[in-house]
């Protein structure tokens, strides 16, 4: 095993170190660290550490036994509409959320979850609304992402970012869902390239409103929508230089201002229910008070805003597994093929298996991250865009499998499981591609500055004397492994570097969690223990072998024939090769 | 007019859970299973409501007699719109044995103690199907009763009753105060809204004990065996109508 400090030319410093590759391991844990750099006199980095592990240990329990009892009171009804009133299917149909079932949601009052009490709405926590999320994503995504659209990140603006006299003005209305809102960022000529959007607010020359011109592309509730939260540049004249330069600002938009139209809804592969249009700007006057936060602050507040409802997205996701494992489960056992029921086949069986360990990671990750939140944490944009891409990966996963399972049946529309894994297509795209995240956790992670690290360490030889013995159950003493990455500025090397961060971030929180449990003897401890040392073992393996790669002479070679092969292809506008016939 | 309505609810087993029966044979297992108010009393306490927003009634009172978790289904009684909640206390025992007379003695006592002039209750709990305690009540206050009501109407100081009946519809006119028990076709029980069941958080349940009701909760009966219902058998097949009439006089049907 080696331990080395290398700086890099970008002054990101990593501590480096490797596991012996035989059993048995010595016990090692996962840790993240906040830790700052120090430059010393040779130029080189010094790495102060901060042993702060109490995010992450012991799993977090922000729900008090009051808290708990409502939570408890407020699901019942819930989970009563979306089984006797909500018809999944029906709203596939008709690509729209049914009348009835949205006139039922509004007065149900699950519009305005996170609104504040006083303002007409339930004031729930961060996971409270996870839970109550979850509830949905077991039956209706489509109704998940009307809802989201609107609460997440719609008029989430409002509440993060508006003053007061916006909150007394907006947010009752929005809390019945007497209005509906919708999150305006995305055009045709910017998706993930967020920051280049075109369109435009010009300030009057009084000052007092702001014309807006502009089309948006893709808004969720775009056709429903009273009230939405837009994002334009604005141009703003630099006091000291004189120039003049476009910054983004955000503003609460009201169809009522007039200049806004939308187009029709769009045709989708899923998620149906959910109404998707083009919204359009016609010189729209936009009044001053109107502007959200501050004036050129609009990318971080439209940041901000989507890594708030992240979470969200990890415990819908949580429950859309749920039901579909309960589904794949179901037929499984009660199939007889060659004799015995199917599930008794191992192929069968690795498969519930693997979809069982998906879905407990991944509520791991979501309540990890809403407690984090609900604790006050402030910096959790990297655990919030892991839980995003885990949980929409694994949910695809885990549906297919599910299809799989259940073979023809699973592809017959009647089982109601590949209207599921339409709905799901769309949660590895949106709200931050997984593949514009990953290179966010990666390089986010290696920023200058403040920072987290990842790293490994080796009981033996651990001069940190950093340990998470004591925090980690005994029992699962064995399982807990980290591992560092070397960092270049290849993207194809940012990829892995975020698969391993992701496969890290899966093995604290599982370790949390079943820490947990075997602390406090439930009676699913050792169910619990056995997912999270299978999980812990196959992502060790995952981890070293992407570091193996990297560091490997071959992964260099790879990436250029990637980048070789990609080229030709665009050049050609389709594959290369000329046909094995010739023509 | 009535100005206070008490209405009754019970915490009864989900309607979706398979009962089991204890291993002892002594009762049904209720340990972590799944409890909910009985459907009947969920459409008493709409009606209740209802009489509440048409203003024909000023209060109204949900009572469960129980051990703790009672306080759940007057919370959800609240939560639909009840103004508040009695609790009475029984637990250990005293639950086990609680049964319609008894429950018809604390309902007769609280009427008279919260000046109660209609009590409304479910027809029956589908936990024991007795389908007595609405007569018991009426039967110790010495009120008039309507039972097995599909539509309750107020007129004046008297009370238009439908009931169902195996003949078909009865309608008929008592006197208030009366006590009423509720049928299926009644109403349709709102769904309680969140905002609803926050509200009902500040709604206030009082906590009594049978004792300071005069009540004396020994019961008269005493169960002896809890049983499954027998297996179904399997069916069998015949091939023509000549083995049908041969088995069915076999089994001595004809």
């Amino acid at each position: 095993m080696s331990k080395c400090l290398q700086a890099f030319r970008h002054g990101v410093c990593l501590v480096t170190l490797t596991a012996p590759g035989h059993p048995p391991w010595e016990c090692c844990t996962a840790v993240w660290f906040n830790c700052s750099n120090h430059e010393n006199r040779n130029g080189g980095v010094n790495r102060k550490l901060d042993n702060n592990t109490s995010q992450v240990f012991p799993f977090p329990s922000v729900l008090n036994e009051e808290k708990l009892e409502l939570l408890r009171e407020l699901l019942e009804p819930c989970s009563k509409f979306f089984e006797e009133v909500n018809d999944p299917g029906k709203n596939d149909t008709l690509e729209m959320v049914e009348e009835h079932t949205m006139q039922g949601l509004k007065e149900l009052g699950a519009f305005g979850l996170q609104v504040p009490v006083d303002l007409g709405g339930l004031g729930l926590t961060n996971t409270q609304y996870a839970r109550l999320v979850e509830l949905v994503g077991l039956h209706d995504l489509g109704v998940g992402i009307t809802l989201g659209a609107h609460q997440s990140i719609g008029f989430k603006g409002i509440l993060l970012y508006g003053n007061k006299q916006q909150k007394e003005k907006y947010l009752p209305k929005l809390a019945t869902g007497e209005t509906v809102a919708a999150f305006c960022l995305t055009e045709p000529s910017s998706g993930s390239d967020a920051a280049s959007i075109r369109s435009i607010a010009v300030p009057s020359p009084c000052g007092k409103y702001y014309t807006l011109n502009g089309s948006k592309i893709w808004i969720s509730n775009g056709g429903l929508a009273e009230i939405f939260t837009v994002f334009a540049r604005t141009p703003m004249k630099d006091e000291k230089t004189g120039e003049v330069k476009d910054k983004i600002t955000a503003f609460i938009v009201e169809r009522s201002f007039g200049g806004v139209t939308n187009g029709p809804p769009e045709k989708k592969m899923g998620i149906k229910a959910s109404n998707t249009a083009e919204v359009f700007f016609e010189n729209v006057r936009v009044p001053a008070e109107c502007v959200l936060g501050e004036v050129g602050e609009g990318f971080k507040v439209a940041m901000n805003i989507l890594n708030n409802g992240r979470f969200g997205m990890a415990a819908a996701l949580s429950g859309t597994m749920k039901g579909a494992i309960a589904k794949a489960v179901d037929h499984a056992a009660n199939r007889t093929q060659f004799g015995s029921k199917i599930h008794s086949f191992g192929v069968i069986q690795e498969k519930i298996a693997r979809m069982a360990m998906y879905q407990y990671v991944t509520e791991c990750m979501a309540y990890m991250v809403s407690g984090n939140m609900d604790s006050g944490a402030t910096d959790f944009q990297i655990e919030a865009a892991i839980s995003k891409i885990f949980a929409s990966e694994a949910a695809w996963k885990v549906t297919d499998e599910c299809i799989q399972i259940m073979g023809g049946m699973g592809f017959m529309k009647d089982a109601g499981v590949e209207r599921v894994l339409r709905d799901l297509r769309i949660f590895r795209i949106f709200e931050g591609t997984n593949d514009i995240l990953r290179l966010f956790v990666s390089l986010n992670g290696f920023q200058v500055g403040k920072l987290k690290r990842i790293y490994m360490l080796e009981k033996a030889g651990m001069s940190t004397g950093l340990t998470l013995q004591g925090t980690v159950h005994p029992e699962l003493a064995q399982s807990g492994e980290l591992y560092v990455c070397i960092l270049t500025d290849e993207q194809f090397v940012l990829e892995r570097v975020a698969n391993c961060a992701i496969d890290l971030y899966a093995m604290i929180v599982v370790l949390s969690r079943a820490s947990r449990s075997l602390s406090q003897g439930h009676s699913s401890a050792q169910h619990e223990k056995m997912l999270c040392e299978t999980w812990c073992t196959e992502a060790y393996d995952r981890i070293t072998q992407n570091i193996k790669f990297l560091r490997s002479g071959t992964s260099k070679q790879i990436f250029k024939n990637l980048r070789a092969i990609s080229s030709a292809v665009v050049e050609n506008g389709t594959v290369v090769a000329p046909h094995p016939l010739g023509f | 007019m009535a100005a206070r309505v008490l209405v009754g609810v019970k915490r009864v087993i989900d309607y979706a859970v398979k009962i089991r029966v204890k291993p002892d044979n002594t009762g049904v297992v209720t340990d972590g299973v799944k409890h909910s108010m009985n459907p009947f009393c969920e459409i008493a306490v709409e009606e209740a409501v209802r009489l509440k927003e048409k203003k024909l009634v000023k209060e109204v009172v949900a009572v469960s007699c129980g051990p703790q978790q009672v306080q759940e289904t007057i919370r959800t009684a609240l939560a639909m719109g009840a103004d508040r909640g009695i609790h009475v206390e029984v637990s250990g025992k005293d639950y086990d044995s609680l049964g319609p007379l008894q429950v018809s003695k604390i309902l007769a006592a609280l009427a008279k103690k919260e000046e109660a002039s209609l009590i409304i209750l479910g027809k029956q709990a589908i936990d024991d199907d007795c389908n007595q305690t609405g007569q018991m009540t009426a039967a110790l206050l010495d009120w008039p009763q309507g039972t097995f009501a599909s539509e309750v109407a107020v007129e004046g100081d008297k009370l238009k009753v439908i009931r169902e009946v195996d003949g078909g519809l009865e309608t008929i006119k008592i006197n208030l105060p009366a006590v009423v028990t509720a049928d299926l076709r009644l109403n349709t029980p709102r769904y309680a809204t969140l905002p609803n069941i926050m509200k009902a958080k500040k709604k206030k349940i009082t906590n009594v004990k049978p004792g300071d009701l005069g009540v004396d909760l020994t019961s008269r009966l005493e169960v002896l065996r809890v049983d499954e219902p027998p297996q179904r058998q399997a069916g069998v097949k015949v091939e023509t109508v000549e083995d049908l009439v041969g088995k069915l006089k076999e089994a001595g049907r004809i």
